[in-house]
């Protein structure tokens, strides 16, 4: 890991590191320490300073019924649409990684999702599934009131969920399609040989060597739907949190009461128990980076 | 490696064209529909024909989102975001990997737990910084003493004010301060060979002069990489722009713009056509960058993360 070529450490290293201290000092740790203070105090009004309220501002949190139903919308979007996003990805990658004719064009195509604005496919998704027009609009048709997800709070939750899938297969595939490439040739070749066809060379050789990645992507993917700022863009464009709160994913929670409701001790006492649950899952990921198969 | 099997092989062409289509069909329909006229987007079903008004609904949605404005502020922030991360980002790395100095192990941890928490979830105190950056400072000084000491020595009252909201240095620092782009150099500055460092120090050349010229031509592939991902992730920052420019005329970002895009239900028919025109615009610009980068993109993106 050490270097062994070093030059002399002087004044120089540290004023190459102090630009991106301040920075991540001024725009990280300060930031994330004002967030613990103000989750265990509460502003007086009329400026008299904070107050100390130790646990209150959670069991505040804890005890609303509201907050129990973001918990629950963030649960059902995050595994639905993490398990969405990477089942897409996975079938594309082991289909492309077959490497048939044209599967090179192909290849770039499913990728770009990655470079397309959260919002901005969320407002085509708008679009796509509105009641009124669109793709889905046919429904209502000969059934009126089938689809309409600005009062069913179901579909909502489940346009929300197929927005962050779409968005999510671009970063996935290019993942999973990396890990199967890094696959040895002869390893495939080999089991071709004792007579595998495509289909269980998949499921007996290429699955479980990419599991290490899968779970890598599950973690990211969870991490990302639960706090990312890709889920944010989505719910704001798509459905604003509503209908009746169907799909007011914490993140978005955190944002209206603490911008449109001006409660900053709620909000940061939100973002503890938020972050609580990232450090968890960035741990449950180091746990699996570390055990990662190494197949070079 | 050559097999014959036909119908695998079918089901393989079958399934990759099934993605292909989910992939293209929202960005394919917002085409359709902005090429298309009012009347012709509200029909139901759902026409693929072309219109050709695409010119007309571009202009319109160029107009009502003042697009001019909104996608060069876009490239300011994500060009910003951009040099700023790919210039402190090698030298911090340059710092931590190169030079043998007690603190660097806990510099490296300092940077890296910037990674654990996205900026999404620290966005309340975040944006109270952003109101005034320099409070961090003013509570140093308030603690250890020094303003009441300055107030008692020259009678002036210490407090420092720098307010970054509405500004392009609001917009830009924040995005900059993670921990992305030094891991990606981290990893690769260990990749070097020692016997570099050795012969340039050897020949004489001091730190600085090394890294300008033998480290930084070498990690140029690395540099773009790391340029594509910064930029469409500054460019589709979405959460940020929209909390720290409430002067939207002025600062606004294309991004934000499309929210005032969605048509009003009550307004007779929804202008649709418009809507997916401002769409296309303001998805075009990170598409091409990728499409243009993939090959040191994807490398790049496998890097960063693991």
């Amino acid at each position: 890991m050490e270097k062994r070529a070093v030059f002399r450490a002087g004044s120089l290293a540290y004023l190459l590191i102090l630009p991106q201290l301040l920075l991540v000092f001024v725009f990280f740790y300060w930031p994330t320490g004002a967030a613990l203070y103000w989750a265990f105090t509460l502003e007086m009004p009329w400026g008299g300073g904070n107050q100390w309220v130790g646990l209150e501002n959670f069991s505040a949190v804890l005890n609303d019924a509201k907050y129990w139903s973001s918990v629950a919308a963030s649960c059902v979007f995050a595994f639905a649409a993490t398990a969405l996003a990477l089942a897409q990805a996975l079938v594309l990658a082991l289909f492309v990684d077959r490497q048939l004719r044209g599967s090179k064009s192909f290849r770039s195509f499913y990728v770009w999702p990655y470079a397309v604005a959260a919002p901005a496919v969320s407002l085509a998704f708008r679009f796509i599934f509105a009641p009124e027009t669109g793709l889905v609009a046919f429904v209502n048709q000969w059934w009126p009131g089938l689809w309409n997800p600005s009062i069913n709070g179901a579909q909502a939750m489940t346009l929300v969920v197929l927005c962050f899938a779409w968005k999510w297969i671009g970063y996935n595939f290019i993942f999973l399609l990396a890990a199967l490439q890094s696959i040895p040739r002869a390893l495939t070749e080999a089991s071709a040989m004792d007579g595998a066809g495509p289909l269980r060379r998949m499921l007996d050789i290429q699955l479980p060597l990419l599991t290490p990645t899968f779970f890598f992507l599950l973690v990211i993917n969870l991490t990302e739907s639960f706090v990312g700022a890709d889920s944010f863009g989505i719910v704001d464009i798509l459905t604003e949190g509503g209908p009746a709160n169907a799909t007011n994913l914490l993140v978005y929670k955190i944002y209206s009461d603490g911008f449109k409701g001006l409660d900053y001790s709620g909000a940061a006492a939100q973002s503890i128990i938020l972050m609580l649950l990232v450090m968890v899952l960035t741990f449950i990921q180091f746990r699996w980076v570390e055990r990662r198969v190494h197949y070079k | 490696m050559i097999e014959r099997t036909p119908i695998f092989n079918a089901v393989t062409y079958a399934i990759m064209l099934g993605g292909l289509l989910v992939v293209l069909l929202p960005v394919w329909m917002a085409f359709t529909a902005a090429t298309q006229t009012v009347e012709a987007v509200n029909r139901i079903p759902f026409s693929f024909a072309l219109g050709d008004e695409l010119l007309t609904n571009l202009g319109a949605a160029w107009q009502r989102g003042d697009f001019g404005t909104k996608l060069a502020n876009s490239f300011i922030l994500a060009t910003g975001v951009t040099l700023g991360k790919v210039m402190i980002a090698a030298l911090s790395a340059f710092s931590i990997v190169y030079f043998n100095y007690r603190l660097r192990t806990i510099f490296f941890w300092v940077i890296f737990v910037t990674l654990m928490l996205p900026l999404e979830v620290r966005i309340v105190p975040t944006y109270a910084i952003a109101a005034n950056a320099l409070a961090p400072l003013q509570a140093i000084l308030d603690v250890t003493g020094i303003s009441a000491l300055i107030a008692v020595l020259s009678g002036v009252q210490v407090s420092l004010q720098w307010n970054l909201l509405n500004s392009y240095v609001g917009l830009i620092l924040p995005l900059v301060a993670t921990a992305t782009g030094t891991f990606l150099y981290r990893q690769f500055f260990m990749t070097v060979p020692d016997e570099l460092a050795e012969a340039a120090k050897m020949d004489g050349a001091g730190a600085f002069r090394f890294f300008v010229e033998i480290l930084m031509p070498l990690s140029r592939t690395n540099m773009l990489a790391l340029a594509t991902i910064m930029f469409v992730y500054a460019w589709n920052q979405y959460l940020w722009p929209l909390l720290v420019t409430t002067d939207r005329g002025t600062y606004g970002t294309a991004i934000i713009a499309l929210k005032q895009m969605v048509p009003n239900p009550y307004g007779g028919l929804p202008d649709w056509n418009v809507a997916m025109a401002a769409a296309l615009i303001v998805m075009l610009p990170p598409v091409v960058v990728v499409a243009l980068m993939q090959r040191w993109f994807v490398r790049g993106l496998i890097a960063t993360e693991k």
